[in-house]
């Protein structure tokens, strides 16, 4: 099962590094992370997706709440949270195959940042299904790189 | 306002944590810090190794209840504290380890003698700082400090780069301690308490489980209280011996892979477990899914991690042992003069008999020393009343079981980590933090021998520990399952002779004399405790002797080898 979870940490240095640590040590992986400061710069925010057991995942929160600089620490429900991720993808393109990218591009909302002459560079937010579904179209182009964001999740609504 | 240095702050600060004793060895990125203990009047102990100032400072806690202290330099003497470290990690004890570090400016550059001791004891630490503005020290102290002693205690360390020690600031400079993410759940959820006492009232074969974290949090005596009222026998790990006396009729001694035999089948036959500070650890469970299959557990920790890691747990309470005890004894009593006094003459008579039926045995008509024999005598000629530090091994088996603990901080014994190395630093750290008891260290040849430059330490600083060495030539504990699991193939297990104990206990100017025979040991041990100088006694032991009864690793606990198995096969 694929979990996401919020955790609040103080912004001082090491902190990530004692995070991503205690998962190595555990035996828990990281699907992917993020990191920014919040609001109020003394605290960060880090969203994890973590691959795991029910049982497992409540020992990786009681773990995380272990570390000291841990504040609090949320499990998201996925079915009322608004999830993003961005995505660079560059794609090679030519004046044959542009105007059919630019078309796909344009169904999805997605924006052109860079055009190059045997390249376009594509960026797209939105939740996973949403990118891998780009991703799958653009395959055939050639993509030449892609990077992305970890995931970032927020609750619906008034709960938070 | 006067300035002072970093160096001079830090030791303020300790003053003001009460710290009476440091264990430590100086270097070059903590000069200035020794030249600043020079002024102080806490006391300083130079042990001839950075692993014994932490094994020291974590026996010295063990004993006092105190936080301990130890100080090592950067890069060697950093790393070598890391298995004291976490030695005192695995068993929850709170000790500051204070490290020097390379300059700021120098730090990330492979500088002389820099070694990234927060990264590399990270994993082994409950929390660490490197600490890069002498502005922070005051606070990063007294939060090290809180975070050592408080919720489940544990080591915490402090790099401090060479600069910031002897940067200035005024002497009177204090910032608040900031730990918003640090609120350790002390008062258990009284309904959970409720529930359990409900629970434990209905019981009908109860047993409790009693661990290190009911000596950390001074609950013994609320324990020997609970266990008066409700009349359930309880069972302990290795480190919670000494939680409740072993001479109580209702104590079962210690369970697991050398536990006693009535503990692992009253595990095995109870229908409740109350567990009250310990982790359920593999060497105590055996093979999981058959641990004491028919029972509820109640599990009371102060770390919600260890609730429901191993075990399955049906009323969970998190929070201090002795206040969760304290509730819990109310509790049960409320209920019982309501509902009255559950009946359980047939669990404790069926307890009566498996304490009878299934004693701790060795060969008493044997002429050989041995090593059950010594520990024995070692009790009777302590009256009980000694602190035992021990080794790893079997050393420690047979200390754990045959001498009888009845009060709490008295067995100081390396028991997650299992540190062969640490009994003779400890005993050093528990002699500073009890003078006024005889410590005694059951040694090893081979764990001794980890350590044994510590023994100038002792002998310098007039620590006059008595060390009882249960010379059997061996690894003793590794040959042991080479010969029960390995066909009696002794690889690199043999130690046989290959230093004379009491020469090199003399060399150190202490005392050292050897017991080859039974009817010397009493005398032996006699003289050792009346003599005013460290003592070494150099029992040769019954060489091949074992330490029964044995759950085979991956057994149940309730199969026990027992030595008429054996013998012979
Ligand atoms: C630092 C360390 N290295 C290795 C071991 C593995 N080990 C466990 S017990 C033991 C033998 C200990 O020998 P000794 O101190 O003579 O004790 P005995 O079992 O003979 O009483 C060994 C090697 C250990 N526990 N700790
Ligand atoms: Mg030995």
């Amino acid at each position: 099962m694929n979990h996401i979870i919020s955790v609040l940490v103080e912004n001082k240095a090491g902190v990530l590094a004692k995070i991503s640590g205690l998962f190595s040590r555990r035996g828990f992986n990281i699907g992917s992370l993020a990191v920014g400061p919040t609001d109020d710069e003394k605290i960060s925010r880090i969203t994890l997706e973590v691959n795991a057991e029910e049982h497992s995942i409540e020992q990786i929160i009681k773990q995380l709440y272990k570390l000291i600089n841990v504040i609090k620490i949320q499990e998201l429900d996925p079915s009322n949270i608004v999830e993003r991720e961005l995505v660079l993808i560059k794609v090679s393109a030519d004046s044959k195959t542009r105007p059919e990218i630019l078309e796909i591009v344009s169904v999805f909302r997605a924006n052109i940042v860079d055009v190059a002459k045997k390249t376009l560079m594509i960026e797209i937010t939105g939740n996973s299904k949403k990118v891998k579904a780009l991703e799958d179209l653009l395959r055939p182009f050639g993509i030449l790189e892609l990077v992305r964001t970890g995931k970032i999740a927020c609750t619906r609504g008034g709960k938070y | 306002m006067a300035k002072i240095t970093g160096a001079q702050m830090i030791i303020k600060c300790l003053k003001e944590e009460g710290v009476e004793v440091i264990f430590g060895y100086p270097g070059g990125k903590v000069i200035p810090l020794y030249d600043a203990l020079f002024d102080s009047d806490i006391r300083h102990i130079l042990v001839r190794h950075e692993q014994g100032a932490a094994h020291a400072a974590d026996g010295y806690a063990r004993v006092t209840g105190k936080t301990g202290v130890c100080i090592a330099t950067s890069g060697p003497g950093a790393t070598n504290l890391v298995t004291g470290i976490a030695n005192a990690h695995m068993d929850s004890i709170p000790i500051v380890a204070i490290t020097g570090q390379v300059g700021t400016a120098q730090i990330g550059t492979d500088a002389f003698q820099e070694a990234d001791i927060t990264g590399i004891a990270a994993p082994v630490t409950k929390h660490n700082y490197l600490v890069k503005d002498v502005k922070e020290l005051p606070r990063v102290i007294k939060e090290a400090f809180r975070i050592a002693s408080t919720g489940r205690p544990g080591p915490v360390l402090i790099d401090i780069p060479v600069d910031i020690t002897t940067d200035l600031i005024d002497e009177n400079f204090k910032l608040d301690i900031s730990l918003p993410g640090y609120k350790p759940t002390l008062k258990g959820n009284l309904k959970q308490v409720r529930m359990a006492a409900k629970k434990i009232a209905e019981s009908k074969k109860p047993v409790i489980f009693a661990g290190g974290g009911v000596i950390s949090s001074g609950a013994s005596d609320i324990l020997r209280k609970f266990v008066k009222i409700a009349k359930i026998p309880v069972i302990t790990s290795l480190l919670g011996m000494g939680s409740f006396p072993e001479n109580n009729e209702l104590s079962l001694s210690m369970a697991g892979m050398h536990g006693t035999k009535y503990a692992n089948l009253a595990f095995t036959e109870a229908d409740l477990i109350i567990a009250v500070g310990v982790r359920f650890d593999d060497r105590v469970t055996g093979k999981l899914s058959e641990f004491a299959p028919e029972a509820d557990i109640i599990h009371i920790d102060i770390d919600p991690a260890e609730i429901g890691k191993n075990v399955k747990v049906l009323i969970p309470v998190v929070g201090d042992a002795k206040i969760v005890l304290t509730d819990l004894e109310n509790e049960y009593r409320k209920y019982i003069e309501k509902k009255g006094i559950p009946d359980r003459k047939e669990w404790l008579s069926r307890i009566k008999k498996l304490k009878e039926d299934y004693p701790l045995k060795y060969d008493r008509s044997s002429n050989k020393v041995k090593p059950a024999y010594v520990v024995e005598k070692i009790y009777e000629l302590t009256k009980g009343d000694a602190i035992i530090c021990t080794e790893v091994g079997q050393n420690q088996m047979w200390a754990a079981q045959f001498y009888k603990f009845t009060k709490p901080r008295t067995l100081v014994s390396s028991g997650g980590l299992g540190t062969m190395g640490f009994g003779l630093p400890a005993a050093i750290g528990a002699k500073i933090g009890r003078p006024d008891k005889t410590v005694i260290d059951i040694a090893g040849d081979g764990s001794i021998q980890m350590v044994s430059q510590e023994l100038s330490t002792a002998v310098t600083n007039k620590i006059n520990i008595k060390i009882m060495l249960l010379n059997n030539g061996y690894l003793g504990m590794v040959r042991q399952w080479q010969e029960f699991f390995f066909k009696k193939r002794y690889s690199q297990t043999c130690i046989y002779n290959c230093v004379d104990f009491v020469k090199l206990v003399e060399a150190y100017g202490g005392v050292g004399f050897r017991v080859k025979k039974k009817e010397e040991v009493e005398g032996a041990i006699k003289k050792a405790l009346e003599i005013n100088n460290l003592v070494l006694v150099d029992f040769w032991i019954d060489r091949e002797e074992n330490v029964y009864p044995m759950v085979a690793p991956g057994s149940p606990i309730s199969e026990m080898l027992e030595s008429e198995m054996l013998e012979g096969v």
